[in-house]
């Protein structure tokens, strides 16, 4: 296999609009020839919908929940960047794509990123036309905030919910379409395979999580937006229906997976209470402007915060970090915080938390001040801990929340497979070892609105309308039986474990060899851990009731499967990545200072893994980065 | 703490229901309720029963999949948070609390404590959106939009779609949440033009789906999640007999 990266020619910044003045085109009246399955209704699954739709080709949209309008997108909180320099602050579209090159760690592909960085204002102003209410300014004009990495104001937000605000646009959109016919939407519809034929993908088999019922759907492309994987970990701040499976199914039919070990940690989570907790909460990390972290000297100091002396306190950022302090990048922090903990010097119930303490900000500024900047975010953490983070410090831990990693695709957007797209956080293609605040929103939409409906034309174009296969083929039949005996399988089992205790342990394995910091010993143990406990999955799982009616288990249990194999992968990826970059700290390559080295001589590519059985050990191809505009420098902030 | 659960139990819409108990012990206060949930379902796997079947996902209050009617109320004794974000620190040591789905007709059940509320889907559909194809937009500051107006429209925006407003409402009326997206729409510049074609469609889908009318008891403002203010309803209204007066 080949990776070609379909890169156009010219200077990078003219590299999209050449791209556009000669690509395929679909004419008005073909493209009601075509039928274009998405998978995933998200801010890039969505987009894309409502736009493809729009432009006259025929759209099935599936989501597995019950309505489109619940994608995990809505949960995200802060903003969207663009390069709308609306604050003449400086701000352009080299500054916005030299800031994500760099936040990435210089492991992104360059020409996409100039790409996202060039399609973001056009983003703002579609959303702004649906009615997305955007926080204005009281002459009526927009308005922004600042955010991690950046040195002007670019992110535009609808208070605390602009995931929400944008994944409602793309919804209104979407739903314009499915009442004028032109979008087919299957809610409650899970995707458990992709369809080859060929040698380009040409359909999708489903269940209907209601009646259980097995499906075949053809199309002349498909399209997946199924989001990130990082559920793998079982704990993550992602939905609890967030999964992998669309993309790990499709990886088996032959998509490359990329770089899937990057995936970022955020440092400011509301940390685990207890061994029934099901999900992490965010808190914005710019509470981390005013408070102070730290932990107790002692080991095992069970005191309250507020009886623990100032002299028997270690605010170990501010100690180890003096340059930065409180304000250390997100993994330093994450990685500082995990170190305290393994000391015995974690806080909580559980001994995983750090303090972040606004005693000194509430002195300094008064309440009142505090309360202005803060006030949700101490409301909804009052909410999830009932503590009151005025009078005692905040607790936090840091938590699975994204994955850069993903579907291998070309500067189309095409996987290695041809008729298969990828949008959204579930490909690889634009974050590269570590993503910055408020740039997700802006690939998925930039992805939907913008970018896809230009590339699918450019592959439907080579495709004969009327072309497709039906339903009934035999690819789609062996499909069909492939994804029932497996359900069947998992249903036979009955055994003594139940899903959650395998997802647990599974995460348990990966957050601790491969979360916030990873090396040679811990890779290579977990290497062992996973297969054993795949194998033991699959004879001890108990995965209750039938496959013919709504079985939330079974469902579970078909992604925990997935995870089982999905994991190996990210391991083996972490270890064959024998440098540090972005979020994956290998032990073996740090300065003295703790931070990433990187090695451009030998790892400047992304890795992207083929396929080859069930704990056989992949292929790895490597797509090499190759930077024409910038210089590959240290990724410092100092 | 220990609780007792009362929990709604259908296999389908087709059977008859009935409720079931199931002793939950040793209890976290700090759990939420939905992770409560989760462990009697651990629980009933492991008595080789099957698990009570429920709907979530984001698990902070946003998503609006999550439901129940609990102890009578939807989403739960606690104001303007969702049944994800109810904790059982609201409850006592000992306590039974009675777990239902939300009951109303546009609602048919699936499962359990899930129901069928593609019925705002096609709401939406009728008229719950401005059209403006991808690539059509002026620049965003091309069209201003008042701080004040912004807000409120906001404010309308913020609806999760939960349908705790239908389960909370005697005649089980979509209003609150057919008047949350008609005015945070109508109120802003660019949902002006299909303005009044909007109220009408939105209004007529949610007769035909079998909501019920509206009476303005404000049941449906207080177990809103999102605090959605019963003013939409009049501003609702104001737009629909507009647009009837008008058409």
């Amino acid at each position: 296999m080949k990776l070609n990266s379909q890169i156009p020619g010219g200077p990078l910044a003219q590299k999209w609009t050449n791209y556009k003045d000669h690509i395929k085109l679909v004419n008005p009246a073909n493209k009601r020839k075509y039928d274009v399955i998405i998978v995933g209704t998200g801010l890039a699954g969505g987009s894309a919908a409502a736009t493809l739709a729009e432009l006259g080709y025929n759209v099935k949209s599936f989501c597995i929940q019950d309505s489109p309008r619940r994608a995990h997108s809505v949960a995200a909180q802060g903003g969207i960047n663009a390069a709308k320099n609306y604050q003449n602050d400086g701000d352009s579209v080299f500054r916005l794509f030299y800031d994500t090159i760099k936040g990435g760690d210089f492991r992104a592909r360059e020409a996409n990123v100039h790409r996202l960085a060039e399609v973001s204002a056009n983003i703002i102003d579609q959303c702004a036309a649906q009615g997305v209410p955007f926080a204005r300014e009281y002459g009526g004009t927009l308005t922004n905030r600042s955010f991690g990495g950046a040195q002007v104001s670019r992110t535009f937000y609808a208070r605390g919910q602009t995931g929400q605000q944008l994944l409602l646009g793309c919804y209104s959109a979407m739903c314009r379409q499915i009442g004028a016919g032109t979008i087919k939407m299957y809610p409650r519809t899970e995707m458990l395979d992709l369809v080859i034929v060929n040698g380009q993908a040409k359909g999708i088999v489903t269940r209907n999580l209601v009646t259980g019922k097995i499906e075949s759907h053809s199309a002349d492309a498909v399209v997946l937006a199924t989001g990130g994987y990082g559920n793998a970990y079982y704990l993550s701040t992602y939905g609890r229906g967030s999964n992998a499976t669309a993309i790990w199914r499709a990886h088996k039919k032959g998509a490359s997976f990329a770089n899937p070990c990057f995936t970022q940690i955020h440092p400011t989570c509301i940390p685990v209470s207890g061994d029934y907790q099901s999900k992490l909460t965010l808190m914005s990390e710019s509470l981390r402007n005013d408070g102070r972290v730290w932990v107790p000297k002692k080991k095992g100091d069970k005191r309250a915060p507020g009886e623990i002396p100032e002299d028997e306190r270690d605010y170990y950022l501010e100690r180890k970090y003096p340059a930065y302090g409180n304000l250390a990048p997100r993994d330093i922090s994450s990685r500082a915080a995990k170190q305290v903990c393994d000391e015995g010097r974690g806080v909580g119930e559980s001994g995983l938390g750090v303090y972040l303490d606004f005693g000194d900000a509430i002195n300094r500024l008064g309440r009142k001040v505090v309360e202005e900047r803060y006030g949700n975010l101490f409301d909804m953490y009052h909410e999830i801990t009932h503590e009151n983070a005025y009078e005692q410090p905040m607790r936090i831990f840091p938590a699975i929340h994204y994955t850069m990693g993903g579907l291998w695709v070309d500067y189309n957007l095409m996987s290695n497979l041809p008729g298969l797209f990828v949008i959204g956080e579930a490909n690889f293609s634009d974050h590269g070892a570590n993503r910055l605040g408020a740039s997700a929103l802006m690939q998925g939409l930039a992805d939907g609105y913008f970018v896809l409906p230009y590339t699918i034309a450019n592959y439907l174009a080579t495709q004969k309308p009327g072309s497709r296969p039906k339903a009934d083929t035999a690819e789609f039949k062996a499909a069909e039986k492939d994804v029932a005996d497996r359900l069947n399988k998992l249903l036979g089992i009955r055994g003594k474990k139940t899903i959650t205790e395998f997802h647990k342990q599974l995460g348990k394995i990966l957050w601790e060899h491969c979360g916030m910091a990873r090396n040679k010993a811990g890779l290579e143990q977990a290497l062992k851990l996973i297969p054993t406990l795949r194998d033991e999955f699959w004879n001890n799982v108990n995965v209750p009731g039938e496959g013919g009616d709504l079985n939330q288990s079974l469902e579970r249990a078909g992604r925990v499967a997935d995870y089982l194999e999905l994991g190996e992968l990210i391991v083996t990826d972490a270890l064959a990545r024998d440098e540090s970059c972005g979020c994956h700290l290998r032990e073996e390559h740090q300065t003295p200072e703790g931070e990433c080295q990187r090695n451009d001589a030998e790892y400047a590519y992304a890795a992207a893994w083929e396929f080859t059985g069930v704990g056989a050990k992949p292929n790895l191809h490597k797509e090499p980065l190759v930077y024409e505009s910038v210089q590959l420098a240290e990724r410092s902030y100092k | 703490m220990n609780i007792t659960l009362r929990v709604w139990r259908q296999k389908s819409r087709h059977e008859t229901g009935h409720f079931e108990e199931y002793e939950a012990h040793d209890l976290n206060p700090n759990m939420s309720f939905l992770e409560m949930l989760d462990v009697v379902n651990e629980q009933l796997t492991k008595a080789g029963k099957q698990p009570i079947a429920f709907d979530h996902d984001c698990r902070e209050g946003i998503c609006g999949m999550c439901s129940c009617v609990i102890n009578g109320e939807p989403h739960g004794p606690e104001n303007k948070v969702a049944t994800c974000q109810t904790y059982l620190r609201s409850f006592k040591d000992g306590d039974t609390i009675t777990v239902e789905p939300f009951r109303a007709a546009g609602f048919p059940l699936v499962k359990d404590l899930v129901v069928d509320r593609s019925a705002f889907d096609r709401i939406m559909q009728a008229g719950g959106f401005i059209s403006v194809n991808t690539g059509n937009a002026p620049d965003a500051n091309a069209i201003p939009v008042g701080k004040e107006i912004a807000d409120q429209a906001m404010d309308a925006a913020q609806c999760i779609g939960c349908g705790a407003c239908v389960a909370a409402c005697k005649n089980a009326s979509a209003m609150l949440f057919v008047a949350a997206k008609v005015s945070h729409l109508n109120l802003l510049p660019q949902g002006q033009p299909e303005k009044s074609k909007r109220a009408l469609a939105m209004v007529n889908q949610m007769d035909e789906e079998g909501f019920g009318a509206c009476t303005v008891t404000g049941s449906c403002e207080a177990v809103c999640p999102k605090g959605i203010s019963l003013s939409f309803i009049s501003k609702l209204n104001r737009d629909y007999l507009g647009a009837m007066l008008f058409r």
